[in-house]
């Protein structure tokens, strides 16, 4: 076994992975795309200016790099996942930069939810958890508005709940 | 509503009573302080002739005119604007006393049993409270000029970046005194201790400034007035000469020669040269001679309230950490400190300061400048208590300097020497009832130890490279500082070990601590 496995690594404590929308993968598509017209015009800028030949290469690389940023967007969304065990939240993300993290509830400082234009159009949301520590960022993004609310909720009774001191 | 000068009451202050109280009268003018010496300054300096005419007369040369005219004294004089002028001097003086007086009434404080509270400002009022359990820390600084008045700050430290709550300036005995008052307060243990008042210092009061100022940075009332590691100076001004700045001074010096040879013939290069790189070398130095001017008085001591750290030679700076404060702590000695056996010892503590005190607050995170393997574990034996308890010693000794596998590290196995070039025998963790101990580098050797009850949590990553090693990288998350407690190029079954027993010894932890009222079981 070479890979880290997130079902080992959180297996006690039950609860099952929860998985972010899938309607996630069209907005987090949306926001690719943006991010390549932009980039893609913004290196195409100097290949139409002086045009030297070979400063096509800017833009195909931008273009290359955003798709297949897109063929694996699918696949990273699924890679999304949390899971309420007992005393803490696991929570894993991406497929080649693979990250877990387990904070337990009790040190949570903070619950913030977030709606950017693009996801509300689609009725999704974003949860951030927020400790002490500036290193346990955890972000997840795409969940139904519902299912945000409920969570936070959630979240912030368990945290209260296990309240302690930092 | 009293006034919180040296002629109150000294021990058991009667200021935690709830009520609100005003600080020193003289706060305004020390807070002021370089402004106002500024200011006295100039004035001074420009009736510097007049002046010395007035007390020796005849010392200025008799050349056919008095020595102070045209200085703005005697432009006054001489125009019949002396009325005016007095009038405008005057007040000046009564707006300032006025506006002191006014930002000193304005100035006040409170403790009760929950919260330590300060409101100041006369236009912008600030009103700043912290809760007694969320107290990170209390110091006592004085400042130069505040400790010739004989006055001291307090600083009520709570979580966050600045976020103290500072007592300026209250008397000497009576800022010690307060100090006790919070942190009793904030233990939880509610029975006042029985310890008497300190006697009032006998002489006139010139004598007792002398003796404050040369009194050592620990109340012997409140400490044992020893403090559990010496300062040896030739220590000190050792490892200040042997650390990674002065490679970085005799870097820059080297570049300055080359430099200089090789635009030996151009001048225009030369100037370039010195102007890029004596500032440089000139703040490198200023670093060097901060840290020994710091650190030469440096003490550390147990207190039933937790670790008090002293240090600084004109400005003091004594800082009081309760158990519990204290999110991690590292055990570091760079290859120039091993031939000696020197080892420094860093701590990572939820406050934070920026801006205000400058490099002294970015020293604040060490708490042993430098120490034999004796002092350093006299020093983990205060911030860890309980840790280093019996067998103990042998865990941390092979902490610091051992390497491979034993009974309680584990090492990364042999693969991970591709990323882990020299230090993949050493580089491991063990996992102690209580703390997390992360064992790096074999060059700069360091030690990172993370109380659990002070784990906020804990992740485990894995990139392509490392993958195809089959290696993970494990980090233990605490509040931010100098130390980053991660440990990579860990065998993968390993790490998913490591990971999971963290999370559960956090969760156990944090619902069995109970240090956020340290002493509360005592009363």
């Amino acid at each position: 076994m070479s890979a880290l496995d997130p079902d080992s690594l959180s297996e006690n404590g039950g609860g099952e992975w929860r998985r972010v929308s899938p309607k996630f993968v069209v907005v987090d598509l949306l926001s690719t795309l943006v991010s390549a017209v932009l980039f893609i015009v913004g290196a195409g800028v100097p290949w139409i200016l002086s045009g030297v030949p070979w400063l096509v290469v800017l833009p195909i690389a931008a273009f290359v790099v955003h798709a297949l940023v897109a063929a694996f967007t699918p696949r990273r969304v699924r890679a999304y996942g949390y899971r309420l065990r007992a005393d803490d939240l696991v929570f894993r993300k991406g497929i080649m930069f693979l990250r877990v993290v387990s904070v337990p509830y009790g040190r949570m400082q903070l619950v913030d939810l977030t709606r950017g234009p693009l996801a509300r159009a689609f009725g999704l949301s974003e949860l951030k958890l927020v400790t002490a520590a500036a290193a346990s960022h955890i972000t997840i993004p795409g969940l139904a508005e519902a299912d945000a609310e409920a969570l936070r909720d959630r979240l912030v009774e368990l945290a209260e709940s296990r309240r302690a001191g930092l | 509503m009293t006034t919180a000068d040296e002629s109150g009451p000294a021990a058991r202050t009667g200021l935690a009573d709830g009520e609100w109280h005003r600080l020193h009268p003289a706060t305004p003018l020390l807070r002021g302080g370089l402004g106002f010496v500024a200011i006295v300054g100039i004035i001074i300096a420009n009736l510097r002739e007049r002046l010395v005419e007035w007390f020796l007369p005849g010392v200025c040369p008799p050349q056919g005119r008095a020595c102070s005219q045209g200085d703005p004294f005697a432009y006054i004089v001489e125009n019949g604007y002396a009325l005016i002028a007095a009038l405008a001097v005057l007040g000046i003086l009564l707006l300032c006393i006025a506006l002191f007086y006014v930002s000193w009434r304005m100035n006040t404080f409170r403790i009760t049993d929950e919260v330590v509270e300060v409101k100041s400002g006369v236009l912008f009022r600030t009103h700043r409270k912290a809760r007694l359990d969320r107290i990170q820390g209390v110091a006592v600084a004085r400042p130069l000029f505040a400790r010739l008045f004989g006055t001291a700050k307090l600083d009520v430290e709570v979580a966050g970046q600045d976020a103290n709550v500072p007592l300026a300036y209250l008397g000497n005995t009576l800022a010690d005194a307060l100090r006790a008052d919070i942190l009793r307060l904030a233990s939880g243990s509610r029975a006042a201790s029985t310890s008497g008042s300190p006697a009032p210092a006998a002489g006139s009061l010139l004598g007792r400034r002398a003796s404050e100022l040369l009194a050592p940075e620990l109340d012997p009332n409140l400490a044992p007035p020893e403090s559990v590691v010496r300062m040896h100076p030739g220590r000190l001004v050792g490892s200040t000469v042997l650390s990674g700045t002065t490679v970085a001074l005799l870097v820059v010096v080297a570049a300055v020669v080359v430099g200089l040879v090789i635009t030996a013939s151009g001048g225009r290069e030369l100037v370039w040269t010195l102007f890029t790189f004596v500032p440089i070398a000139f703040g490198l130095l200023s670093y060097q001679v901060n840290r020994l001017l710091k650190f030469l008085r440096y003490s550390i001591a147990a207190t039933p309230d937790g670790v008090r750290i002293g240090y600084g030679l004109l400005s003091t700076r004594n800082e009081t950490v309760p158990p519990g404060r204290i999110h991690s702590v590292a055990v570091s000695q760079s290859i120039f400190w091993r031939p000696a056996d020197w080892w420094t010892i860093r701590i990572n503590r939820a406050t934070r300061q920026t801006s205000s005190e400058g490099q002294n607050a970015q020293q604040s995170t060490v708490v042993l400048p430098v120490g034999s393997r004796d002092d350093v574990f006299r020093v983990l034996e205060l911030l860890l208590p309980g840790l280093t308890e019996g067998g103990a010693r042998d865990l941390f000794e092979r902490g610091l300097a051992g390497r491979d596998a034993d009974a309680d590290f584990t090492v990364s196995p042999r693969r991970a020497a591709v990323v882990r070039w020299f230090s993949w025998r050493r580089n491991g963790f063990a996992l102690f009832p209580g703390a997390v101990l992360l064992r790096r580098g074999a060059i700069w050797r360091e030690l990172a130890i993370v109380p659990t009850p002070r784990v906020q949590s804990v992740a485990v990553e894995q990139g392509p490279l490392a993958r195809s090693l089959r290696l993970a990288n494990v980090h233990v998350h605490t509040v931010a500082g100098p130390i980053s407690p991660r440990i990579g190029a860990l065998d993968v079954v390993d790490a998913q070990a490591l990971f999971r027993d963290v999370a559960e010894a956090a969760v156990a932890a944090a619902g069995t601590d109970t240090t956020h009222r340290w002493r509360a079981s005592e009363a």
